[in-house]
């Protein structure tokens, strides 16, 4: 199956300032949770801002294939798993190949 | 070293009063992200890729035990067990969580620290020769001069909102171990043809998108005009440096366009005003501040020889190890570069473990270098051996000080989002290539310098080898520069031409040593050879 391309919402959780992603009615730390948006992205940054859940918020470009998300830019890749140098406090500390995919 | 006195404490516990109000009012609701965010960057809070990142000032790269030991107790409270030495000499936090930043800074300050003005346009922290008051080569200690900036630039109204960053360096040595010139200010502390202490005043120097070396604005200088001197040469920039456009907003930008004569001539005719007005401190205020920079009571029997029959300890004190002005003393560097390691990052227990060795053996003493080590500046020679074997205990006693494996890197994509490439992972890739001590060894003086982008925090300008981390429609792509150097021989780097893969950019390296290693003559580094016989030798075995 050929890879969809859709356009996501992510930013960092006010608190933590973890990486977030929107799926559809609220925000995960897994990118392959997040959703394609609709035309109402900013409708979603403002009101979810604006209720402190969220800052920095945009919208990039990613692929889903079905069972997982990736986005375009290495940078939101990076973004989504964690420093790829430091495995072990990414979101795949398991998975010595992580690092490799980025690219 | 230099305590803070009853007035400095106090700024800094009303600061932590005021952004622990701010942050209760952000996560209440009451202030929103775009009011939030200039304040928090006032007090060093970033929001990286991952999470906030706390950038802390630590004032000309000293700090005693007690502060270090709490630096690595942040990094086990706050942060994830580790922190990044940085290269201008501070140190950074990566996984900061804002309602726990308040918290964060109150402990600072129970050591006399904080993170005012590592961020924003305005006089950043400034840095120094990380030898000071322990150099055998020193002309006078920079310490004092750097602790009255601190004390003259912290808050400075004036200067709060500049039209870009401001980094200002001093050294107090011929030899530049601070990239002095590659600052927005830089200051040497010189005889003048009297024999009298002068300063010496560079301006307009830096790196970034636009490198330049700076021209000295001022040749001789007395010490106890420097406040005035430097009023004058920021009035002149806050007036007229471009607000514009950011990337021509630096001082360099406008020394560069209207000439350093010009630029001077304002700065003299500024100065000469701003000496009527007597904003230079009492000597006495001078004298109480050099006063704390007294030398620590140095043994003068103090044996001057070093068993060095262990061959691993004797590789590491000539290589790690510096000469004192005392007899019977040496300067320690620690070096954060372990083969494969991410350079400037250390554990909460490493950091606890080099603030106990210089509790015990210098004097209560650190310095953090912009190479991003660690100095032990006052260690007594009979007690090296037993500091070598805890460092090495704890991995920290790798014998590469200013050799290849050596290596500057920023953060880079893997923790900055300013970054367009990564520079830890291609640092370690190269770590791993020159593992062998001997074969370090033998390629001599290297200073390898990776930036993930222009910014240049990784100083690839100034590097022998510079690297430039670039964004090539979404791939990972690396410059090489060669010829860079921050020394008293400062240059600036050349781009070898088109740029690398990951991988490619290490075997140009490989490539470029081995012509190094051929053309070499003498006692000749990396650098000079590269200066005698050009670039081309070096690009034909780079693109072959």
């Amino acid at each position: 199956m050929s890879a969809e391309r859709i356009k996501i919402l992510t930013g960092n959780d006010l608190f933590s300032g973890d990486v977030t992603w929107w799926t559809g009615h609220d925000w995960s730390r897994h990118v392959d949770h997040a959703v394609p948006l609709g035309d109402d992205a900013a409708a979603i940054v403002a009101r979810e801002e604006a209720a402190q859940r969220v800052v920095s918020a945009y919208v990039i470009d990613a692929t889903h294939d079905g069972t997982s998300v990736r986005p375009a830019h290495i940078k939101d890749r990076v973004r989504a798993l964690g420093p790829t140098v430091r495995l072990d406090l990414s979101l795949h500390p398991d998975d010595p190949q992580a690092a490799a995919q980025i690219v | 070293m230099y305590l803070y006195d009853t007035h400095d404490q106090a700024m800094v516990d009303a600061r932590v009063t005021e952004f622990t109000d701010q942050v209760a009012r952000r996560l209440a609701g009451t202030l929103t992200e775009e009011q939030f965010r200039p304040l928090r960057l006032k007090n060093g809070l970033y929001l990286q890729l991952h999470a906030y990142m706390l950038r802390v000032a630590i004032p000309y790269g000293t700090l005693n035990a007690r502060q270090m030991h709490m630096l690595g107790d942040i990094a086990d409270r706050y942060d994830r067990g580790y922190a990044h030495f940085t290269t201008r000499q501070n140190i950074q936090y990566n996984w900061i969580k804002l309602d726990q930043s308040p918290a964060l800074l109150a402990d600072l300050a129970t050591v006399g620290m904080h993170a005012i003005q590592t961020s924003g346009n305005c006089i950043r922290n400034t840095t120094a020769d990380h030898f000071a008051g322990a150099a055998a080569d020193e002309i006078a200690d920079p310490r004092p001069y750097a602790e009255l900036l601190r004390q003259w630039s912290t808050f400075h109204p004036e200067f709060d909102y500049l039209p870009r960053k401001f980094k200002v360096a001093i050294i107090g040595s011929d030899i530049d171990r601070a990239a002095m010139k590659l600052h927005d200010i830089g200051i040497q502390v010189v005889n003048d043809p009297a024999g009298q202490i002068a300063l010496r005043v560079y301006v307009g120097g830096g790196m970034g998108r636009t490198p330049m070396i700076a021209p000295v604005i001022r040749e001789f200088l007395p010490p106890l005009q420097m406040i005035s001197y430097l009023e004058a040469a920021l009035r002149v920039y806050n007036r007229y440096g471009r607000r514009d456009n950011k990337y021509k907003a630096r001082i360099k930008i406008l020394v560069h366009e209207i000439g350093a004569d010009e630029y001077r001539r304002q700065v003299e005719e500024e100065f000469a005003h701003i000496l009527t007005l007597g904003l230079e401190p009492p000597p006495a205020e001078f004298a109480r501040i050099a006063a704390q920079f007294a030398d620590p009571a140095f043994d003068p029997a103090a044996p001057d020889a070093i068993d060095l029959s262990d061959p691993d300890f004797a590789v590491w004190v000539a290589q790690n190890v510096h000469a004192h002005k005392a007899p019977g003393y040496a300067i320690v560097t620690i070096s954060l570069k372990p083969v494969g390691g991410i350079p400037g990052d250390a554990s909460a227990d490493q950091i606890r473990l080099m603030a106990a060795i210089a509790q015990e053996h210098s004097f209560d003493e650190l310095r953090v270098t912009h190479a991003q080590n660690i100095v032990l500046p006052h260690v007594k020679k009979a007690d090296l051996y037993a500091i070598w074997q805890q460092l090495d205990a704890a991995g920290l006693a790798t014998a590469n000080l200013d050799l290849i494996g050596d290596i500057i890197a920023c953060p880079g994509l893997d923790y900055c989002s300013l970054a367009n490439a990564r520079s830890i992972p291609l640092a370690q890739k190269i770590s791993e290539r020159f593992a062998d001590g001997d074969r370090q060894r033998n390629l001599r003086e290297l200073k390898l310098k990776i930036s993930g982008c222009i910014n240049a925090c990784g100083h690839h300008h100034a590097g022998h080898i510079g690297i430039l981390g670039v964004d090539r429609k979404g791939v990972e792509n690396y410059q090489l520069l060669l010829g860079g150097c921050e020394g008293a021989d400062t240059s600036i780097g050349t781009i070898t031409g088109p740029g690398f893969s990951e991988d490619g950019v290490v075997d140009a390296i490989e490539r470029a040593t081995n012509v190094y290693l051929d053309r070499r003559e003498g006692d000749e580094r990396f650098v000079d050879t590269f200066r005698r016989v050009g670039m081309a030798p070096f690009k034909d075995a780079i693109y072959g």
